[in-house]
């Protein structure tokens, strides 16, 4: 047994869930920010300078809140489901190349906490099971308005998983690795996947919008229809769940689109500045954060741009439009690169 | 290993037992749903982490969400679950008796399957599942795609029979 390993790995594993929820934290706040921004408003700033402390005091007021289960309801599926959301949300970050290599004590360990040599499939594994928070959480309310959010959850998650799927084909046929660790690899320097596969990336972030169910896309909550969607019934923390597992939904696929497409820790010219390996290490993984604000902040930007679709353009963008795409997307790179071998 | 292997059997036997025996709907599929996450980590115990995940993916995450849709929309409960008649539990049993002997008679080639493909532990890595995918089985796979696309073609079908002026 490697004690060393198995502490390192502990550390690193709460390292990694307190930023998770941080980022999904602030997230909330640099919603609010950039939606004022956009609305010619100031935003929240009372509690705290700038008001920082805004997300300490929703989180305060989310469980101050009193706790509602409704009379009609499956008490039990009706916990399981913010359950379900929240945990699958959290689950995925653990394949996710945060860094390369510190150098402790001379010995070596890896800013990531299991690589799998399967591990695209296992974010999509993980993607999978948390359709199920909403579902089940929806049914369990007992409620017609929840019901059909989460019907159109599901079935929205379902079809974009195809597309979403299909684009990572080509993306695999560029890496040759299911392994994210590899595929950052591989993307050293400027070799970023974006420039290699750029209609897989437009597909990648369409379907990662559709899978995070975030605007243009939040029909399963399109308040207009349907009062709250699948969180209807839900009051205090377990409402608080569902919103804060979008959130880190929202960061963790921002997350893996940084890490696929726009080179994970890579940084340009990192190793003509003569860091120490360390040095280097940290500087990547502060640039991989930087990546990921940004998409962060894509997500919010075209929340606050475009209008929501209606449902049956949805899915005809799904199926006649993505799916269609991603798999001439398939063929095309396909085609390259069996003639690229061949000449 | 032997501990996860045990514990791993005992959540997938009892619910795979409540499956059977609960009343409602969508207890059912949401223990067939655990049935099937503990069937993952089994694959896993046998370092098939492709199969594992592709199981979660297709089973987990595709099939059973269809279920349960379905029972949704239904909105199925245990009241109007309609008796079956004698006639139809009959034929129920003995197909299920036929099955379950062809599932004997599977089992029993696993001996002659273990002396033609020895046991490896990389034998569920990803390259070597698509390696003995695309060699030596490459015409039942694609024949299974075939199958896969006819059911497509059929299901779309069946989509659009009800409303044959609105397609247009």
């Amino acid at each position: 047994m490697d004690w060393t390993l198995y502490i390192y790995k502990t550390i690193f594993l709460f390292i990694i869930l307190l930023v998770t929820l941080l980022v999904a934290m602030y997230s909330t706040y640099g919603e609010r920010k950039v939606a004022a921004f956009m609305q010619d408003r100031r935003g929240p700033n009372r509690a705290g300078p700038f008001g920082l402390l805004q997300p300490l005091a929703d989180g305060v007021k989310m469980f101050m809140k009193e706790e509602i289960i409704p009379l009609s309801a499956n008490r039990i599926l009706f916990i399981l489901g913010p359950s379900i959301a929240m945990t699958t949300a959290l689950l995925t970050g653990v394949v996710i190349p945060w860094g390369g290599t510190l150098t402790i004590g001379g010995r070596e360990f890896s800013m990531q906490i299991a690589d799998l040599n399967i591990g695209i499939l296992y974010v999509f594994a993980m993607v999978s099971i948390g359709v199920y928070g909403i579902m089940i959480g929806g049914w369990a309310s007992n409620n017609k308005y929840a019901l059909y959010g989460s019907i159109r959850a599901a079935s929205q998650m379902i079809s974009y998983e195809l597309a979403m799927g299909l684009s990572i084909v080509a993306l695999v046929i560029t890496t040759g690795s299911l392994s994210l660790h590899e595929i950052v690899q591989q993307q050293h320097g400027m070799h970023w996947n974006i420039f290699y596969q750029p209609l897989g990336f437009l597909l990648f972030l369409t379907c990662a919008f559709a899978e995070t169910n975030r605007a243009p896309f939040d029909l399963p909550e399109c308040e207009t229809e349907l009062v709250g969607g699948y969180h209807t019934e839900y009051s205090s923390m377990k409402l608080g769940f569902y919103l804060f597992a979008e959130y880190i939904n929202m960061f963790i696929s921002s997350a893996v689109i940084a890490t696929l497409y726009l080179g994970g820790y890579n940084m340009p010219f990192i190793h003509q500045l003569g860091l120490s390996p360390n040095a280097v290490t940290l500087l990547g993984t502060a640039f991989f954060f930087m990546k990921i604000l940004f998409m962060i902040f894509l997500f919010m930007w075209i929340r606050w741009t475009l209008p929501r679709f209606r449902y049956d353009q949805l899915m005809n963008l799904g199926w006649k439009g993505l799916i269609p795409l991603a798999i001439f997307n398939i063929l095309a790179t396909g085609v390259f690169y069996y003639l690229n071998e061949l000449f | 290993m032997i501990f996860l292997f045990f514990m791993l059997s005992a959540i997938m036997v009892i619910s795979a037992l409540f499956v059977v025996f609960s009343k409602s709907p969508i207890n059912n599929v949401i223990f067939l749903i655990i049935c099937f996450i503990a069937m993952a980590g089994h694959y896993i115990l046998l370092n098939a982490q492709f199969l594992a995940v592709v199981h979660i993916i297709v089973y987990t995450g595709a099939i059973m969400v269809l279920f349960l849709f379905v029972i949704m929309l239904l909105n199925l409960n245990k009241a109007i679950i309609p008796q079956k008649s004698r006639l139809t539990r009959i034929m129920a049993v003995i197909t299920g008796g036929i099955f379950f002997l062809v599932l004997l008679a599977a089992t029993r080639q696993t001996f002659e399957i273990h002396a033609r493909y020895p046991f490896t532990s990389e034998i569920g890595l990803v390259a070597n599942v698509g390696k003995t995918l695309f060699h030596e089985f490459l015409l039942p796979f694609e024949l299974s795609s075939v199958l896969f696309l006819s059911a497509m073609v059929g299901a779309v079908m069946f989509g659009k029979k009800d409303h044959p002026n609105e397609a247009e």
